[in-house]
């Protein structure tokens, strides 16, 4: 569209202006920064002796492991449900998709505490059950990413759906009419057209299940070096008074996920400009 | 953010004739082994457990779901909680919308910044949101306001975590929004703020809403910015589910499920509100 030339911005353009501007300085970017200025407040002390204590480097190699594991199923699944809920027809179509957005507005403690109820070893449903064929879920990996898994469910989803949506089935259905499978079909014709959305979902699944906290304190039990995160670390660092080791963990958290958002909106803007 | 799931604008699903039996489905063999595997996880992973919650709540009889309301402490954790998340939805709907308009159609060096401000909250573990406002609000404050610990410590804790909300519902349907029509209601006569009440406002509502509900939802159910920031001090700032962990570290599950199953109730009756919300923008577009 044709830039339109526009009216000198009156008075109440400025003081807008000015109220947004103060709002997220003061809720955000002041509160933001004082975080990295704490953490070098001594230079990369802090850092380094975050990287070299054995306790830590398991933590984060913990949450590295569930966050990644937990993207994983949820890009399949959330590519899947996409595809599932835009190209075909059947009944419970329109109660699934509403359920799909559950995940987001449930309280991450009741997500804890219900996969607690159905998996935990000693009185869940099915737990006893699975903990006899050997496998624990609660209080072990398992079930960190399952936590993991849930609170990032629909992230996928609400990128694909509206891309798919937007591009329509006729491409897909000229492939097929040509003979292709419908194997060659999704790889060659609907995963590229696809492709940015399900990067972007992928990043802020990441991004989100790097940071889970609640619903892993619930079921994580935090047993130091083997079932803590490195969210339960920055916590219990905190509370023993080592301010400078949660600061320190919590940069680099902090440093993901703000990489993550800066890596998703240049993608955009770049997709943008094409 | 907002998810539109009606595969295309209902004007181009012509009813089927009358006699005429439409399919149920459409699923090929290998949608269908699709739709059961991803159903099957979806059950094991959301449904299943979710439903743990309410039978372990029914389990202890109607007098089960009263319990944790009974409970005084509990009680004011739930009241606090819905105070503050209702005050604080409030607070976004007006600077969510004003930050949306900003974004939208102000111009200004530095906004590509503020863009990605908005985000940010969104983005960063939870109990790091504590760490970073416990830095500007907590003891030593460097502006003299130490709000840690006391009970307006969840309202600023609940601002940051709910801020994206709003603005990314409104944005979107602002950038769409045919400005031809303010400008001529402004030469029209009418002044600024008749041109917003009357013509964007009500464009922008369901938006609003939307972004609303999930504020609001998030809220609510708001755990791990508040660990380090609020102290969780009984009947003056200590949130509900905060109640739910500690019922859960007591091993008193019934009283847990039943605190969750009213979260729950709230979380469902968001969904449902976004689902009527989307529904309603989907066929007006």
């Amino acid at each position: 569209m044709a830039e339109r030339t526009r009216p000198a911005p009156g008075p109440t353009t400025y003081v807008l202006r000015v109220l947004v501007i103060t709002y997220l300085v003061l809720l955000v970017i002041w509160p933001v920064s004082l975080v990295v200025t704490n953490t070098f407040a001594n230079g990369d002390e802090a850092l380094r002796s975050i990287l070299e204590d054995p306790d830590l480097v398991d933590a984060l190699r913990l949450t590295a492991v569930a966050a990644v594991v937990a993207t994983a199923i949820n890009t399949v699944f959330g590519v899947t449900v996409s595809l599932l809920l835009v190209r075909t027809v059947f009944p419970g179509k329109r109660i699934l998709s509403a359920l799909m957005d559950l995940p987001l507005s449930v309280s991450p403690i009741v997500v804890g505490l219900a996969l607690v109820l159905v998996y935990g070893g000693r009185n869940g449903w099915f737990g006893p059950t699975l903990e006899g064929a050997g496998l624990q879920v609660i209080f072990s990996t398992p079930g960190i990413i399952m936590a993991t898994a849930f609170v990032s469910l629909p992230l996928v989803i609400r990128e694909v759906v509206p891309v798919l949506q937007e591009l329509g089935d006729e491409q897909e259905q000229a492939a097929r009419s040509l003979g292709a499978s419908g194997r060659q079909t999704f790889w060659r014709i609907t995963l590229p057209s696809i492709k940015w959305a399900v990067v972007y979902g992928v990043v802020l699944t990441l991004a989100r299940s790097l940071g889970e906290f609640g619903a892993v304190k619930v079921v994580s039990g935090n047993v130091l070096g083997e079932t803590r995160t490195a969210t339960l670390a920055v916590e219990e660092k905190y509370l023993n008074f080592d301010q400078e080791g949660a600061y320190a963990i919590a940069f680099l958290l902090a440093s993901v996920s703000v990489l993550a958002i800066v890596v998703v909106s240049l993608l955009r803007s770049r997709e943008a400009h094409r | 953010m907002s998810v539109q799931l009606e595969p295309r604008p209902p004007s181009l699903t012509v009813g089927p004739a009358p006699r005429r039996r439409t399919p149920s489905h459409n699923l090929t063999r290998t949608s269908g082994i699709g739709l059961g595997l991803t159903m099957t996880w979806f059950s094991l992973l959301v449904l299943i457990p979710l439903a743990a919650v309410v039978a372990t709540a029914a389990a202890g009889g109607p007098d089960g779901f009263g319990r944790p309301v009974t409970n005084e402490q509990t009680a004011a954790a739930i009241r606090i909680t819905v105070l503050a998340a209702f005050s604080v939805t409030l607070v976004n709907v007006v600077m969510g919308t004003m930050i949306a308009w900003v974004l939208v159609r102000d111009r200004f060096p530095g906004k590509a910044l503020l863009e990605l401000v908005i985000d940010v909250p969104f983005a960063l573990p939870t109990i790091v949101a504590g760490l970073v406002l416990l830095s500007l609000y907590g003891n030593d404050s460097p502006l003299g306001l130490e709000l840690a610990n006391t009970g307006w410590s969840i309202y600023l804790a609940f601002l940051f975590v709910t801020l994206p909300f709003v603005v990314r519902m409104v944005q979107p349907v602002l950038e769409e929004l045919d400005q031809e029509v303010e400008e001529a209601a402004a030469s029209l006569g009418a002044s600024r703020l008749t041109t917003f009440r009357r013509i964007v406002l009500p464009a922008l509502a369901p938006a609003i809403a939307a972004g609303a509900a999930l504020s609001f939802a998030r809220a609510v159910g708001e755990y791990g910015s508040l660990v380090l920031l609020s102290g969780n001090l009984p009947f003056e700032s200590e949130v509900t589910s905060v109640r739910i962990l500690s019922a859960i570290e007591n091993d008193n599950r019934a009283t847990a499920a039943a605190i969750a199953t009213l979260l729950l109730v709230i979380s469902l009756l968001v969904i449902v509100v976004l689902d009527v919300v989307q529904r309603r923008v989907a066929r007006r577009g």
